[in-house]
């Protein structure tokens, strides 16, 4: 909201100066966000003084000027009519930027004739609308003094914002009591009083609900004033506006402007001469035909939505915008002015459904002062009687106001309580005072009655917080909290660390750390949602279409991202994220999965590029994640059956016994690449922490003894043939499970098949490292061992050593 | 004499000898089986006992000596022989490495850090909550009554209306948590909530997500000067400078009563923002006094529990700290900018060692 200094010194009495106003309003809790001073805009503008203006050797309209300024003496050409010797004028140097015709000036030639700076119009200056000529400032003005200052034009507009619980202080006269009652002067605001009528209305007002809808509008006022003359508004009234932004459009609609910025009252004229009958408050009923409001739209009104309406039409919404049909024009002559309640939450519907923005609607939505319609009456009737002329009715009135104030219990002891304020009981007193609240005091808890403007009040809290800001914040004590123990415990849980700890591993493995949307295209969700959608997580308003639904898995974002780096030219790139996965819109259905992709396309090097199948970077990865998580890796079973964004062949599941799939590792499904326009291939994993068991937490920190033997391990080497769809695994499970206290490691270090090997089959050789534990091994134990290891080999796949 | 002659000859060719083998020969020849000495010391037996006297220790003086010359020598040619070798081991030292990829981590996960670290100096655990939030958690337990402009305040994602009408939303702040958490748990309540947040806004400054802390304390005696106490420790502990200029203005928000925004002082140097000094102010977080209906909707008797709440952004906090001119690059995954704005694993953010390198 905006409003001119002038405006506010109408009801605040201050020597003040633009910056103490400003920063008194910060500190009461209006905060500014812009100060336009002309002062500062123009200080670069200063008089002159015209010494000679002699004709245009080549242009009739043109003079050229001999002009006493700042800077010397300047020759200026300058086309306005009245550029005459002995004038003083508004001068701008070479270099100054005229914001009214958004121009740098340079030094020009004009029809061959030299000019060095330029005199302005008030146009120029954005001081007014007149361009007949340049400016004249008084004959006693000093050259180089600042032309602002000499017309007395300085004016600032201070633009801050209204938070919503301060309705209130869309009225200039809501910011002057804040900074009266913050001792930045006296408030001087003028109360009105409606003139004595002269006649009875003879438009009627009816409210037309029933019992559960009667609070859309309790009360609805309105005064008739006939014989008036619309036209122009007064040269003040147009000013102010304009300050503020507002176009001035004629005295009657100017004038409840002006009311509405002055107190916050929204107020609404009718040509009376238009209205058919009385007019009523209702609800919109289906038979409603559509009507064009004043922004020239045609809107049909809703069964929920207040209207304005009389025999005839509706004639507009109730506390949003009027209609078009009813409105003043120039050939006015008899209105009547509007001033009603309706209530916030009915208004706000409707405004979100309409999609009509106003003041009105703004400052209703918000909660008007419920005990204004009489005084906002006055105000207009006089600023209409003054402006327009005419006579003024009797006032109608249909309907009770809502009181609007609220008695509060209040035990002062509630400022310490809640802020550490030490503030004196006198001081509270006269702080809510200032602010218009009423207060009784006594020995324990005062009883404190807000004022019918601050619907925001609601209890001891908002009292405190009342003298708090007018006391200022800045005098609030600077106490540290408590300590809870000597040493600070933990503050992770287990289950934050592991995640911690899962972004370091694959960080330290050479991955990018990315955050990407935790929503996606749709069709792209299909790709990894096993081509299922649910409708829950679909959103109703999405910024685009291709971040419509929330994404099933966490490698969407980071395909595309794979795509983007690669068409940059970064083709060796390895990504991952930490985050949700969605499955369903309940509390469980976010999964946090760690996922990593890998472009797997080494740079080339003098030592030869490293040849790795990227499946088994990705389980490598994987394994590293679930690790750093607190898996145990050791133990995960390894399966076949990845989700379908994953290459059939060339992907696996890392898993907790049968069922809880903790990872998912593998080649992405080309398929998935083609319909992301990505190339490949992508190695990627999904590991899902919230599905790693947390465990408990150890009583004691001690590890187990090592168990260290003094005697030599010893290897022995077997070849085994198996058919070629056997896992490698089954195989290592029955060496393991041959002899399980002697044998300390096992080294897969050959996969072949070809010449030598029976079509349809592989061969795998390991290394098998024994550890003996009490005693060294006899030549005849260690065969022994051998041969249990290839018999259950044997038993398990159907091997045979390979001869 | 005979025997001097001999070690004279004996001595020489262990000094011509040029190779292990020679050596080798050479120590045959003279300390072998059959060797030159051996032979000698054969005839021992045969002489006169005196004579023996004389030539025995004459004899074993030799036989040690030449030992002795041949095991020096047998250094001297070991030593050559591994300088050739070395020699001709040499490599071209300057040849570049196999490159490693350098994994980093993302600004926003290391402030995050950062603020836990701090946080947790001063007695603050974790909480988190879902994204998808319903409207109870999200604004009415919050105390944003329905249809209550506060409501536009926030630039809501929705999902689709369900047949019961309510509709889901994705959380417009961390604040759910507060709730979810004060229904959860017993006061005394010290906690911050990190995590992802949504708006539908999106332009040069803003991100339809991003991401915030919350902050929670309830218990029977913490007022609002603890409040500003903690949030400047905190901010002069986050940007890593002494003390920092603070003000707390008064604001509205629907959930605390008193509210406050904090400002921080900072001045511009060049294209670098200095935080802590400074005429000019810049907003950094919002937060007040945990309000009575939102205690009361959480259970708590506003009487007796009370506390503050307040709320930051961290993506802009990483900006500001660290210098990071535009918010949308955050959500890129620009392999370039990751690189350049990430921070190295080992960098553990903690208040022993320091925040940041």
């Amino acid at each position: 909201m905006k409003f001119p200094l002038s405006w506010l010194k109408k009801h605040l009495d201050t020597d003040a100066t633009l910056d103490e106003i400003v920063e008194t309003m910060v500190r009461v809790g209006l905060e500014v966000e812009e100060v336009d001073n002309p002062a500062e805009r123009l200080k670069d503008f200063t008089i002159g003084h015209v010494l000679e203006a002699e004709p245009h050797p080549d242009a009739d309209k043109l003079r050229v000027c001999k002009v006493a300024t700042k800077d010397g003496e300047k020759q200026i050409v300058c086309g306005a009519p009245n550029a005459r010797a002995g004038i003083k004028v508004a001068y701008a140097a070479v270099g100054t930027y005229v914001p009214g015709i958004d121009v740098t000036l340079s030094k020009a030639k004009i029809r061959g004739v030299e000019s060095f700076g330029m005199m302005c119009s008030a146009r120029e200056l954005e001081l007014g609308e007149d361009h007949d000529g340049i400016i004249e400032a008084p004959e006693d003005a000093e050259v180089g003094a600042s032309v602002v200052d000499v017309l007395g034009s300085n004016d600032p507009v201070i633009d801050f914002e209204v938070t919503p619980n301060r309705p209130d202080t869309n009225g200039v006269l809501g910011v002057a009591r804040d900074l009266a009652a913050a001792g930045l002067g006296q408030l001087s605001s003028e109360s009105y009083d409606l003139p004595q009528g002269q006649f009875d209305s003879p438009q009627k007002i009816e409210l037309d609900f029933t019992e559960q809808t009667k609070d859309a509008c309790p009360a609805f006022g309105g005064v008739y004033i006939r014989g008036v003359k619309n036209g122009p508004s007064p040269q003040w009234l147009q000013d102010a506006l304009l300050k503020i932004g507002l176009r001035p459009i004629s005295a009657l609609v100017d004038m409840t402007n002006y009311v509405s910025v002055d107190r916050a009252r929204p107020l609404h004229v009718y040509d009376a001469d238009k209205l058919t009958g009385p007019i009523r408050a209702r609800l919109g009923r289906g038979d409603d035909a559509p009507f064009e409001a004043l922004d020239g739209k045609e809107y049909k009104p809703g069964e929920t939505m207040t209207v304005i309406a009389d025999d005839a039409r509706v004639l507009g919404f109730g506390g949003i915008m009027g209609g078009e049909y009813s409105g003043c024009t120039e050939e006015t002559t008899n209105v009547f002015i509007e001033a009603a309640y309706f209530d916030p939450t009915r208004t706000a519907k409707t405004g979100r459904k309409t999609g009509i923005i106003s003041d009105a609607r703004y400052r209703f939505e918000r909660g008007i002062d419920p005990q204004s319609i009489e005084e906002g009456l006055a105000q207009a009737a006089q600023m209409v009687l003054e402006i327009c002329g005419g006579e003024i009715s009797h006032m109608e009135m249909a309907g009770t106001a809502p009181d609007g104030t609220k008695e509060i219990s209040f035990p002062p002891t509630e400022v310490k309580r809640l802020t550490g304020l030490d503030v004196a009981e006198d001081e509270m007193e006269r702080i809510l005072t200032a602010l218009g609240f009423s207060v009784e005091r006594s020995a324990s808890d005062w009883m404190v009655t807000s004022p019918s403007f601050r619907p925001d009040i609601e209890g001891k809290a908002d009292l405190v917080e009342e003298i708090a800001r007018i006391v200022g914040l800045d005098n609030l004590p600077e106490a540290t909290l408590p300590p809870l123990d000597a040493v600070e415990r933990p503050k992770y849980s287990r289950q934050q660390d592991r995640i911690r700890l899962a972004r370091r591993a694959l960080a330290s493995a050479g991955y990018l750390e990315a955050v990407t949307w935790s929503f996606c295209d749709a069709p792209h969700a299909a790709l990894f949602g096993a081509g299922q959608s649910n409708p829950d997580l679909v959103l109703a308003n999405p910024i685009s279409s291709d971040l419509g639904v929330m994404r099933p898995s966490v490698l969407p974002g980071l395909v595309a991202a794979a795509g983007r780096n690669a068409a940059r030219g970064h083709k060796d790139l390895a990504l991952f994220e930490v985050g949700g996965a969605y499955t369903s819109d309940q509390p469980d259905g976010q999964q946090t999965v760690a996922a990593g992709l890998r472009a797997y396309n080494p740079s080339r090097h003098w030592q030869g590029v490293s040849a790795e199948d990227g499946v088994f970077i990705s389980k490598a990865d994987a394994m590293k994640v679930l690790e750093a998580a607190g898996a145990p890796v050791g133990n995960l079973m390894i399966l076949e059956g990845a989700p379908a964004h994953y290459h059939p062949g060339r992907s696996g599941i890392l898993s907790m016994g049968p069922k809880n799939h903790l990872a998912y590792f593998g080649e992405l499904h080309p398929r998935v690449l083609k319909e992301m326009d990505v190339e490949g291939p992508l190695y990627v994993f999904e590991a899902m922490l919230d599905k790693i068991p947390s465990g408990k937490a150890k009583a004691a920190k001690s590890k187990p003894a090592l168990n260290k033997s003094d005697l030599m391990p010893l290897n022995r080497d077997f070849a085994f043939v198996v058919p070629a769809d056997v896992p490698a695994e089954n195989l290592l499970k029955a060496v393991r499970g041959a002899e399980k206290k002697l044998i300390a490691g096992i080294s897969l270090f050959d996969v072949y098949q070809g010449k030598g090997v029976e079509e349809g089959h592989k061969s795998l050789a390991i290394e098998v490292t024994l550890q003996p534990v009490e005693k060294t091994l006899t030549d005849e134990e260690i065969e022994a061992i051998s041969q249990r290891i290839i018999a259950q080999v044997r038993k398990a796949t159907g091997a045979s050593l390979r001869s | 004499m005979e025997l001097d002659d001999l070690e004279k000859d004996l001595t020489d060719k262990i000094s011509a000898a040029s190779d292990e083998a020679a050596l080798e020969e050479l120590r045959v020849h003279a300390l072998g089986k059959k060797g030159v000495i051996s032979e000698k010391m054969k005839v021992l037996g045969k002489v006169s006992p005196e004579e023996r006297k004389t030539l025995g220790p004459a004899l074993n003086g030799l036989k040690t000596r030449i030992g002795d010359a041949i095991a020096a020598r047998k250094i001297v040619l070991e030593d050559a022989a591994l300088e050739a070798r070395l020699a001709t081991e040499k490599v071209d030292i300057t040849l570049p490495v196999r490159p490693v990829q350098k994994g980093r981590i993302h600004p926003v996960t290391q402030v995050m850090e950062e603020i836990a670290a701090i946080f947790a100096d001063m007695g603050f655990e974790i909480r988190e909550g879902p994204d998808i939030e319903d409207d109870f958690h999200n604004f009415t337990a919050l105390n944003f009554p329905p249809d209550h402009p506060a409501r536009e305040m926030h630039d809501t994602f929705f999902f689709n209306e369900k047949e019961d009408n309510s509709r889901m939303v994705l959380r417009t702040h961390t604040s759910p948590v507060q709730i979810r958490t004060m229904m959860n748990e017993k006061p005394p309540l010290r906690v911050i909530i990190p995590g992802r947040t949504y708006r539908c806004d999106s332009d040069q400054t803003h991100t339809p997500m991003f991401h915030q802390v919350e902050g929670l304390v309830i218990d029977k005696s913490t007022h609002m000067g603890h409040l500003k106490g903690t949030l400047t420790e905190f901010v002069a502990a986050f940007f890593e400078v002494d003390s920092v200029k603070t003000r707390f203005r008064p604001h509205f928000f629907p959930f605390t009563e008193p509210s406050a925004e904090m400002d921080v002082g900072y001045e511009r140097v060049g294209n670098e923002i200095r935080i802590g000094q400074g005429d000019d102010w810049m907003e950094i977080l919002g937060s007040g006094m945990v309000h009575p209906n939102v205690l009361r909707n959480c259970g708590l008797d506003p009487d007796e529990y009370q506390g503050f709440a307040f709320g930051m952004g961290v993506d802009r906090l990483a900006m500001l700290k660290y210098g990071i001119p535009d918010l949308r690059d955050f959500f890129a995954a620009d392999a370039r900018w990751l690189e350049h704005y990430g921070f190295d694993p080992l960098d553990q953010p903690n208040t022993a060692t320091g925040l940041s390198r």
